[in-house]
């Protein structure tokens, strides 16, 4: 028997609420596939399952919130039979956390008091639909006729408990901004922040990337600030240290480059979810990466891998016009790059002074992970790399 | 356009002959068959006496017998007087025989309020006849549907009848090819998505009105003509409900023990969990059809009843 329990999609979580259930009991789910939504402090988030199964029984109901590590399902691992979960949860029965109970779940319990006359109308078929979709019907407000929930009622809920809305846009925002205030002063409480900064030339990058961009099609054109990130992967290559986490008093590197990209996100909200492997991906695929995750960040429909593991952090501040960025780390991650305004400056290369487009991108590292040195050499790395962009 | 199928059946089948009061010498109370007495003769024009048990059972027989009889009833008042013959012999012979023996009778009955004709003249009496096996019994609400059932019901082995809504007659429209239509289908006049108005007959072109009008309202109804009253096309009922999960069924007979009562019983038993809200019934009110206007507009089925009909299943307002 497997247990599927809450993962933590970043290190500001500690619960999170039951949204939707997107498998049944008796589906078989594979590794990688999205089996729940859980609505965090920041986002309805899709949360994958690493194991291959058929799933068994639900034992978090929709709406319910729930800390971290509690077993959301039990599935049976390829080749099992019910027969031998049931034997081993006999066996262990104190590996199953009781869930948290909290007012809304008091809230789902049907009143099996109550009589014909006092049941809510619900249509058979918004009753049938919200089944289907997993919502709680009982919570939903009717526009049918005598105030009946109607399949568009239902509809509607679902729609906005996908786009994280179940709790009052203003509480939302207030509940993100007490996540990044918690994730933000533990970083500065705990983390020894060092700031470099350099500036680099983009004149190179920049005409690459127009001549790039004239063979492609409008929808395929990749963006500066998709080369800078791409960079910044390549980079890390030489300085390891960077990339990846400081737990329980050490450093633990990461097996890959997964770029966290700060996304800002209506009402005030900023989440940085990751783009796997960016040291693997061409431009092309990186480009496409990163519309797509912002579209669905804003849409929020992220998935739980891209919430709990970037290994380091991106921010491009260039948009909104400042000409540099020192971050906050985020934790347990060891270092951010920020990026600031490409405009055109005065400059000199081979004892000539010209004007040509420049951009200051910075560090903010661990000192606890890394030196100065090992960041200073990062950023000559990462200027370099943008000095050759059809490596890139 | 009767007159037109009229004609081409009687070419087509010598064997296709017509009768009922008034029908020769007066050319049909609502001049269905004006000039065919000087075209086929007093043979297959046959002017009968006011005894509609009389002439529709020498109809049954004349079918029996190998004829291809069409008889016509002025109004389906006077029909009951034809009942014993319609269904307890032309409906039940091909049972009774161990299918020996088949009624290919075709009887044309008027039917519906509107003309100011009163109680004994106005009434919609279908499912008297829709509830009786052994009988199609079909209800044309178009110009194509009128002219062309005539044929579907004169080839039918077995007894057809079909209703013709008294103000439907002086409806006009065009008439594409080909002259036959089905009988056995139901039509989708409009297609919608939010409600589905299931109706037929004399009601189709108030559904039709009432549709345009919920249109403007943002209410997007789709207009079902069950064209055939027995055998009822339910699956073409059932999708269209499925589709927009509000159905409201018009029927100018009277809400009790209506047809509309038998659609909303099988919508009820089959498609309960595509329901959005309970189905709806706009039919004639519980009483004798009055002779005055006002009184009998405001006995019958209309355009604003079925709006609000709809509307109040839709939810935007709740029925009084």
């Amino acid at each position: 028997m497997i247990e599927f329990k809450l993962p933590s999609l970043g290190a500001d979580m500690d619960q999170g609420k039951l949204v939707e259930w997107k498998v049944k009991p008796g589906d078989v789910v594979k590794r990688g596939q999205v089996v729940a939504v859980v609505d965090t402090s920041k986002a309805a988030v899709e949360v994958e399952i690493w194991h291959d199964g058929t799933m068994l029984e639900q034992l978090v109901p929709v709406g319910e919130t729930v800390p971290v590590g509690t077993v959301l399902a039990t599935l049976l691992a390829p080749g099992e039979t019910p027969e031998q979960a049931a034997a081993q949860r006999r066996a262990a029965p104190a590996a199953r956390p009781a869930p948290k109970q909290t007012a809304p779940a008091a809230a789902v319990a049907a009143p099996i008091s109550a009589t014909l006359a006092q049941r809510k109308p619900i249509s058979p078929a918004a009753r049938k639909h919200a089944r289907e979709l997993n919502v709680d019907v009982e919570g939903i407000a009717g526009t049918g006729p005598h105030g009946a929930v109607t399949v568009e009622d239902v509809e509607k809920a679902a729609a906005a408990a996908r786009a994280g809305a179940v709790p009052a846009a203003a509480d939302r925002y207030a509940e993100m901004r007490k996540a990044i205030a918690a994730a933000m002063s533990r970083s500065k409480r705990e983390i020894p922040h060092y700031y470099l900064s350099e500036t680099i030339p983009m004149q190179r990058a920049a005409e690459w990337l127009a001549r790039e961009n004239e063979k492609r099609p409008v929808t395929e054109r990749i963006l500066i600030g998709a080369l800078q990130i791409k960079a910044v992967a390549l980079a890390l290559a030489k300085t390891p240290e960077l990339n990846g986490f400081w737990k329980n008093g050490t450093f633990e590197p990461a097996t890959g480059v997964h770029i966290g990209v700060a996304i800002s996100i209506r009402q005030g909200g900023l989440i940085p979810p990751a783009i796997h492997d960016v040291d693997k991906k061409t431009l092309a695929e990186l480009m496409r990466a990163l519309s797509d995750l912002v579209a669905r960040a804003r849409a929020g429909s992220l998935r739980s891998s891209e919430m709990s593991d970037p290994t380091i952090t991106v921010t491009n501040l260039g948009e909104t016009g400042v000409e540099s960025v020192f971050g906050v780390i985020y934790p347990p991650q060891v270092a951010l790059v920020g990026f600031g305004r490409m405009e055109a400056r005065p400059w000199s290369e081979d004892g000539k002074l010209f004007t040509a487009p420049l951009v200051t991108a910075s560090l903010s590292a661990d000192h606890r992970a890394s030196n100065g040195i090992r960041g200073a050499r990062f950023l000559a790395e990462l200027r370099e790399r943008l000095q050759h962009p059809e490596e890139l | 356009m009767k007159r037109l199928s009229y004609r081409e059946a009687m070419q087509r089948d010598p064997r296709v002959f017509l009768m009922g009061e008034d029908v020769g010498c007066y050319g049909g109370c609502y001049a269905v068959s004006r000039g065919l007495l000087d075209e086929f003769g007093p043979e297959r024009i046959r002017d009968t006496p006011l005894s509609e048990l009389g002439f529709v059972g020498a109809g049954v027989g004349a079918a029996l017998g190998g004829m291809r009889p069409i008889v016509e009833v002025m109004t389906v008042n006077f029909s009951l007087l034809s009942l014993d013959q319609i269904v307890n012999s032309a409906a039940a012979f091909r049972h009774m025989s161990g299918g020996q023996f088949s009624v290919p009778l075709v009887v044309r009955i008027a039917t519906g309020a509107g003309r100011q004709v009163a109680a004994q003249h106005s009434h919609s009496l279908e499912n008297w006849y829709a509830h009786v096996p052994g009988l199609t019994v079909l209800a044309p609400a178009t110009v194509e549907d009128a002219r062309g059932m005539l044929a579907g019901a004169l080839a039918d082995p077995d007894p057809v009848i079909i209703f013709e809504h008294v103000q439907l007659y002086n409806a006009e429209g065009d008439l594409p090819e080909p002259w036959t239509t089905d009988i056995r289908s139901a039509a989708v006049r409009r297609a919608g998505r939010d409600v589905s108005l299931i109706t037929y007959g004399g009601s189709l072109p108030k559904a039709l009105a009432a549709a345009e009008r919920l249109a403007g309202e943002g209410v997007d109804a789709e207009v079902i003509d069950l064209r055939v009253l027995r055998p009822l096309d339910t699956p073409a009922i059932l999708a269209s409900v499925r589709k927009c999960r509000r159905a409201v069924v018009i029927d100018e007979g009277w809400r009790t023990g209506s047809l509309a009562a038998e659609i909303v019983a099988q919508i009820a038993e089959q498609a309960l969990y595509d329901l959005d809200a309970p189905p709806a019934r706009v039919c004639s009110e519980e009483v004798p059809i009055p002779y005055a206007k006002h009184m009998e507009d405001a006995a019958l089925p209309q355009t604003e009843k079925i709006v609000a009909a709809a509307k109040a299943v839709i939810g935007s307002e709740v029925p009084a």
